[in-house]
């Protein structure tokens, strides 16, 4: 294990978690706020990826197509509430579960007849498409860096107006006091539909920054929002500090766990049966942590409601 | 709604009078459905009713879960596609006695349910949904690499699972006949189970917990054991599905198929444990009629799914409460 190769999947991993946190963001504050389940969360990430894809083809410049697709994503989110969202927030769990799955189907499938299953092509933008040469050995792609950078600032911005900002102060309230909230005047829906779509412009981005390094297709959803939920269920329903701090831990053991689980079962318990385990333990890691987490905290790291 | 409310129904002996009919119903339409399928020579009839079967008994076993327990497990595809890889696994050691693969099916999914589930009670609600999603991810990647099965393609069964090396199973006909009987003894077990103390116990633990603890009763333990019988259940679907299709993949653990199980325990209500069956014949005729006439038929589902939920929000809950099933 050399340090070079360290180095880079230490940042692969911290470039996963932020890519991770910003799809979880938006998911644990619909949670939080209106201990909402909202499965189709991943068909926004993939819906972001799909509307950046096309618009940048279409204006031929990154940035505009960037600035359009999220706000398309934003829009988005706003119908999807109007539509089917809004008729769910005070119903059963289950109904919540089963309304979102069809949405997933419906707009999966949507994307399937228009853009086919194959994937969609896209690229890096040019000016970011190279590498930099980060320490003797180590040239690692200046897009990936990109990514970090755009999660860190997103993060220091949503901390600003969760902390900072009287939207941010009715967020915070209404994840732990909705009630007392909600008799206080303040219009509990309106919140909801604001975070929601800001949610799903977040995942959108997600979806926009990941899809040059993942195949942009109706299915991209998916896994995201299920390793999200496991970020979620780590840090604690309605917590963005501790969807950060999860998202960073889950794509740090993800990515240094297939990186080099293998390796170290090979000095532990030989090299035949490291093969066969290496790969079933690394894809177990996550949810293996999640599920010690949750022995010793069953509300999450950061989860002051116990649900 | 009161917890003597929620709790009555239907225990006492009338009311397990009153449920084995809906059970003998099933059994009969299935049975009949069969009969056709055999008397008209369509083998395609026999595989559906086969596979409907085998659909209905896995969404009997979440309804346990959801409609008695109120555990709403999102992840039921996994002791399913455990009962599969049971199939599978067991067949390449050249075990194919139904006496041992139907036992082992059982025994792994509870076990993996048992497992989970110790971890997945400590939360309620949301948590509970995400948790039971997450664990059955994991085991779908795990499936996925297991490189020795087929790892992310699966694999093809060695063969139909056999009665001490008699091979009982060949026709479509006798899997269906098999499938028919094990919904049907499971639909008779969790009727008697449901119309029995330990039915009041669980019902009366999803009503109000609270007060069940003040009693000194722990619901705990009774959920748990829930989880087993379920899971176990759903792993004797898994069995049949594998032997069905004779091939085993990790999507049949794909997390699709535990949100197409919801929606058959859903549709058909959660008040009574034969509502699941409908939901499964619903959904699984949908799925070949439309799969007939378009490749996305699961935009139509979707449809279906959203409109039942936004339209019939009001009768939706009644049925979850069971008042109305």
């Amino acid at each position: 294990m050399t340090a070079v190769l360290f180095v880079s999947q230490l940042l692969n991993g911290l470039q996963l978690g932020v890519i991770l946190f910003l799809v979880a963001a938006g998911l644990t504050l619909v949670f939080g706020v209106m201990d909402f389940i909202n499965l189709a969360h991943g068909v926004q990430y993939m819906l972001g990826a799909y509307l950046v894809a096309v618009l940048v083809a279409w204006s031929g410049n990154f940035a505009v197509g960037l600035l359009l697709g999220l706000l398309g994503a934003l829009v988005l989110g706003f119908v999807l509430e109007v539509l089917v969202f809004r008729h769910l927030t005070r119903r059963d769990h289950l109904e919540q579960v089963l309304g979102t799955f069809g949405v997933i189907l419906i707009v999966t499938e949507l994307v399937r007849i228009v853009f086919g299953s194959a994937p969609l092509a896209f690229p890096t933008p040019a000016a970011l498409a190279g590498s930099v040469t980060l320490m003797p050995g180590l040239n690692y792609p200046v897009w990936r860096l990109v990514i970090l950078g755009v999660g860190v600032g997103v993060a220091a911005l949503l901390w600003y107006l969760v902390n900072r900002t009287r939207l941010g102060m009715l967020v915070r309230a209404g994840s732990t006091h909705p009630e007392t909230v909600s008799a206080l005047g303040v219009d509990i829906d309106r919140l909801f539909l604001v975070v929601f779509a800001f949610g799903a412009m977040l995942a959108g981005l997600a979806g926009a920054m990941a899809g040059p390094l993942v195949s942009v297709e109706p299915t991209m959803g998916d896994r995201i929002l299920i390793v999200a939920f496991v970020v979620v269920v780590i840090g604690g329903i309605g917590s963005i500090k501790g969807a950060f701090v999860s998202a960073l831990l889950v794509g740090l053991v993800d990515t240094l766990g297939r990186a080099f689980a293998a390796d170290l079962l090979k000095a532990l318990i030989g090299k035949s049966a490291a093969a066969a385990a290496g790969p079933a333990l690394s894809s177990m890691l996550v949810y293996l942590l999640m599920a010690v987490v949750l022995s010793v905290r069953p509300s999450g790291l950061f989860g002051g409601r116990t649900a | 709604m009161t917890v003597a409310e929620t709790v009555r129904k239907p225990g006492g002996s009338a009311g397990l009078r009153l449920a084995l009919q809906p059970t003998l119903v099933c059994v009969f339409a299935f049975a009949a459905a069969l009969a056709v399928a055999h008397g008209l020579g369509s083998s395609y009839g026999a595989t559906m009713v086969g596979r409907t079967a085998a659909f209905a008994l896995a969404a009997v076993s979440l309804s346990f879960l959801i409609g008695q327990g109120g555990l709403v497990s999102f992840g039921h595809a996994a002791p399913l596609g455990i009962g599969a890889y049971a199939v599978l696994i067991a067949g390449e050691y050249d075990v194919t006695n139904l006496l041992v693969v139907l036992p082992l099916g059982f025994a792994s999914a509870a076990l993996f349910s048992v497992a989970t589930g110790a971890i997945a009670l400590r939360t309620r609600g949301v948590y509970f949904i995400m948790i039971t999603l997450a664990f059955a991810q994991m085991i779908f990647y795990v499936a996925a690499s297991l490189s020795a099965f087929g790892g992310d393609d699966g694999m093809a069964v060695a063969s139909r699972s056999t009665l001490f090396g008699m091979r009982v199973l060949k026709s479509d006909t006798n899997l269906a006949i098999l499938a028919i009987a094990l919904l049907g003894v499971a639909l008779l077990a969790l009727d008697r189970l449901v119309a029995s103390r330990y039915g009041l116990m669980l019902r009366a633990g999803r009503a109000n917990e609270t007060k069940l603890q003040a009693l000194g009763l722990d619901p705990y333990r009774h959920r748990l054991t829930a989880l087993a019988i379920g899971g176990g259940l759903a792993g004797l679907a898994g069995v049949l599905l594998a032997n069905q299709v004779e091939y085993v993949s990790p999507a049949t653990m794909n997390w699709h198929v535990s949100g197409e199980l919801i929606v058959m325990v859903v549709l058909g209500g959660t008040g009574r444990l034969a509502g699941a069956v409908l939901g499964a014949v619903v959904v699984t005729v949908l799925d070949e009629t439309l799969g007939h006439f378009t490749e996305h038929w699961k935009l139509g589902l979707g449809l279906v799914i959203v409109a039942v939920v936004l339209l019939r929000g009001a009768d939706l809950k009644a049925l979850l409460r069971g008042t109305s099933a």
